[in-house]
């Protein structure tokens, strides 16, 4: 029986552009602005790649189809490179095969690059899509801000915590990540908030604020990947390896069937647990040492707290107030600024994530370090909360040689 | 064997604009139009004269056998397509059998009559279903824009179970042009109405009406409703001129909703059969480029509608956002953003798969765990069961709704803002993802309850057509 592929992939390097409103700058232009950091960092040559996975979202908006545009952008050396997309999962799904292509012993080195270039639509938010020839016939004209929204509403009855009482915990979410992101030089939106700007700052879809909403950004994110053998034979004394790697999409049981009360996400239960799992962790709240979540808004960290098994059913809100996921709490949660200040380029979240991570485990994150951290984790949500795809992604030092 | 009509039915748009409203607004150009009275019915941007007439016909067919009807008739002189059976679309989103025969009527004020003459004087064993709906447009700051409504009506014209029998009828021509409308044009050109008072309504409809009865073998005196969609200007002359009775005269219903076109003299008839005794004898007229003139009598039997036309007018909210009013009409052009670009066009070949689906809201009910699903699919939605294979059809339409999750977005593009949404549960199992409509903000709780409704879901202005699906609208008591 396979047992997965835990401590058999190791990262060699991790790279992340700026992200931002990158004016000046191409999905060409952040791709090459993360590998480079990456590159560096494995101190390999870029032709010891030997297999890439692009994962990018909006194919239509950011660059095109197929794997053609990381292999031209990088000048790659003919290797096969393949395209992935899974809606906001697509960053984790790119490293997802690399590091399954690792695992399997199909390559040595393999590189996973995502990257979106959202900021030539002409408009704020995300850029409107069609759904599918029947889908777009019956499915209402849904925004992700509207569609998360309603995550509240069904938390606030299925929990009977009043509304004003969950957007205070909501808009401690967003003031605890604006705080974090001074920290990163890298961030999209580095300024303090405020709660009572949280609660005062326009509706956009009710009861979401317009400082409940993350930022739209152009960027890109990558990882190098190896296994942990050859990353040490390359020279590497402190190791990064891939704990658990798990995706969970909705099978229409959220949209369709009468048993989701709609208060929380389904898919990132059953991807946690897998990912427990395949990572031998018995008590996430005692064994992680940091977090990093899709926090599209709010009110998705909200729930997500208690979808990871960190918060009791509930308890999210009570907790949040409380300072449990803020830097100095027990388990940080978006020690980065996360997707709300950080930046969600959709394509390459998953990989800025896994990137903190990295960084924070190896030491490297500077005036936001952590103590000591050991074991770290980072969870996607792509789609909206009755038809996703959840990936938990679990990093950890190898134990030294 | 006697034919008549076994049913009936009406809808009116919850908007009703406050005529004043509307005159305050204009008064810059017009001060005389303060005095202007009432409310008139406005359609929202996703009904048309289609939704319309679905509407009015379930409140007609309530929860009857629709196996029965054999044929459509949609009567309106603003058909959203000029050429695609409007009727035949109507009659999907009833879920009607294959084998309907369905026809649109239109060209005139009459549509709505002679349609309904049509259906009773033919031969007995069919059953029509004659529908008139009008979405009437109006240019801004025009008196038809306060005298019109939008509006729906509903008849089920059988030989069984009569709520009245067809006595006769009698109709006359006549190349007398009130107003006129070309195929291709925006709103009404409309004649003084001293003249069309005069030499229109005096000088054609009592002759008409006297023509009939005498035919009939009855007396104005005999008439105990009379169902007349004459502006009130004119109706009281006519009805006297004529020789019935005051209180025989149907109460017009233009300062409640407006004139509803083609519609409006079979709402009229909606009225007096809800205020009919056994026996009454109920005149009904039609009136444009001549004159309909039906009789019928009341029996005193047949099933009762659950709005009629009195739950239909009570149904209204006052609005007075007449600004709102122009941009719903489409006489005001709005900015909706670069959102509002979206193309919208539609597979045809897979909307003609799914058809029953979309425009009937029909789901899937596995035939293993009986579980009830939307959208119908090959495999079930149920966690515990997910079996593959056919699942039965099953119509969700009228079935109770409970919402789940919801959120008013203020995002998303709509032409009534905010777009409301969210995860209704449905009564027996199952859960649709859905749009809900005619919502005030801050109405929509978790647990609230709501019933589904037939609305346009998208305009498609890049080819100037429009695709139909349901929404969730909140249950009011």
């Amino acid at each position: 029986m396979a047992t997965g592929i835990r401590d058999k992939v190791a990262i060699l390097g991790m790279g992340c552009s700026r992200f931002g409103e990158r004016w000046e700058a191409s999905a060409d232009d952040l791709m090459l602005e993360a590998f480079g950091e990456a590159v560096a960092d494995a101190g390999i040559e870029r032709d010891q790649i030997e297999a890439g996975w692009l994962g990018v979202f909006y194919q239509e908006q950011s660059t095109s189809k197929s794997g053609l545009p990381l292999s031209m952008a990088l000048r790659l050396p003919n290797v096969p490179v393949t395209r992935v997309e899974n809606l906001c999962a697509t960053g984790t799904e790119a490293l997802r095969g690399a590091a399954y292509a690792v695992a399997a012993g199909a390559v040595d080195i393999a590189l996973a690059m995502g990257v979106e270039k959202l900021k030539d639509t002409g408009f704020g938010g995300l850029p409107e899509r069609t759904k599918g020839t029947f889908e777009d016939q019956w499915q209402p004209g849904f925004t992700p801000p509207g569609a998360f929204a309603q995550l509240a509403a069904a938390y606030a009855a299925r929990h009977g915590v009043p509304i004003d009482t969950l957007r205070r915990a909501m808009a401690h979410v967003s003031c605890k990540s604006h705080a974090n992101a001074l920290d990163h030089p890298k961030a999209h939106l580095r300024f303090p908030i405020t709660t009572e700007q949280v609660l005062a700052a326009p509706t956009i879809a009710y009861p979401l604020g317009v400082l409940d909403c993350c930022g739209v950004s152009d960027g890109a994110a990558c990882a190098i990947v190896t296994t942990p053998e050859i990353a040490r034979r390359l020279g590497k004394r402190e190791l990064v390896t891939i704990k658990a790697l798990q995706l969970a999409p909705s099978n229409g049981v959220e949209m369709g069937h009468a048993s989701w009360d709609g208060s929380h996400t389904l898919t990132t239960r059953i991807a946690a647990a897998r990912a427990y799992r395949e990572a031998g962790i018995r008590d996430p709240r005692a064994e992680l040492d940091l977090i990093e979540v899709h926090d599209c808004f709010s009110i998705t960290e909200l729930v997500l707290m208690e979808d990871l098994g960190l918060s009791d059913a509930g308890r999210a809100p009570a907790d949040i107030l409380d300072g449990r996921y803020d830097r100095d709490g027990a388990i940080p949660c978006q020690s980065d600024g996360g997707l709300k200040c950080f930046g969600h380029p959709v394509g390459a979240s998953g990989l800025r994530m896994s990137y903190e991570i990295y960084s924070q485990l190896l030491g490297r994150a500077g005036s936001r370090q952590l103590r000591t951290p050991a074991l770290g984790l980072a969870q996607n949500l792509g789609g909206i909360p009755n038809r996703n795809v959840a990936s938990v992604a679990i990093f950890g030092l190898a134990a030294s040689h | 064997m006697s034919r008549g009509i076994a049913a009936w039915g009406a809808y009116l748009p919850r908007r009703r604009l406050v005529r004043a409203a509307a005159a305050e607004a204009l008064a810059w150009r017009a001060p005389s139009g303060a005095r202007a009275r009432g409310e008139r019915a406005y359609a929202n941007w996703d009904e048309d004269s289609i939704t319309l007439a679905v509407e009015a016909a379930r409140d007609a067919l309530g929860s009857r056998d629709r196996g029965a009807i054999d044929g459509v008739t949609l009567a309106s002189t603003t058909l959203p397509f000029a050429d695609r059976s409007n009727a035949g679309l109507v009659a999907d989103a009833l879920s009607l059998r294959d084998a309907v025969r369905t026809v649109d009527a239109t060209g005139s004020q009459r549509a709505g009559t002679g349609a309904l003459i049509d259906a009773l004087a033919s031969a007995p064993g069919r059953s029509t279903l004659v529908l008139a709906a009008d979405r009437r447009a109006t240019r801004a700051g025009s008196a038809e824009e306060l005298a019109y409504g939008d509006g729906a009506a509903a008849l089920l014209v059988a030989d069984d179970g009569l709520a009245a029998e067809y006595l006769g009828s009698h109709s006359a021509t006549a190349e007398l042009v009130d107003h006129f409308r070309a195929s291709d044009a925006a709103a009404d050109y409309v004649l003084e109405e001293r003249w069309v008072r005069t030499v229109g309504h005096l000088g054609l409809v009592p002759p008409a009406v006297a023509t009939l009865l005498a035919r009939l073998g009855l007396v104005a005196g005999d008439v105990r409703h009379f169902a007349c969609p004459l502006p009130p200007a004119s109706l009281r002359t006519v009805a006297k001129t004529i020789g019935c009775a005051e209180a025989a005269v149907v109460e017009p219903l233009d300062e409640r909703c407006g004139h509803a076109g083609a519609a409006q003299p079979l709402l009229l008839l909606g009225a007096a059969l809800e205020r009919a005794a056994a026996g009454d004898l109920i005149v009904v007229v039609g009136f444009g480029q001549g004159v309909d003139v039906l009789a019928l009598r009341a029996t005193g039997a047949g099933a009762r509608p659950a709005r009629g036309v009195a739950g239909a007018l009570a149904a209204g909210i006052a609005d007075r956002a007449y600004v709102r009013f122009l941009a719903q009409s489409g006489a005001l052009e709005m900015d909706w953003g670069l959102r509002a670009e979206r193309d919208n066009r539609t597979a045809q070949s897979a909307y003609f798969r799914r058809h029953r689906d979309v425009t009937g809201f029909v789901g899937g009910r596995c035939r293993q765990c009986g579980t009830v699903q939307y959208p119908r699919a090959g495999s079930c939605v149920n966690p515990d069961c997910r079996a593959l294979g056919a699942q039965d059809e099953v119509p969700l339409a009228g079935l109770a709704g409970t919402v789940k999750t919801f959120t008013e977005d203020w995002l998303a593009f709509t032409p009534s803002p905010p777009l409301a949404y969210g995860n209704v549960a449905l009564a027996g199992g199952g859960n649709v993802f859905i749009e809900f409509c005619d919502v005030e903000p801050g109405e929509l709780a978790v647990g609230a309850a709501v019933r589904f409704v037939f609305r346009i879901k998208d305009l498609d202005r890049l080819r100037d057509t429009r695709r139909y699906f349901w929404k969730a609208t909140p249950v009011r008591h």
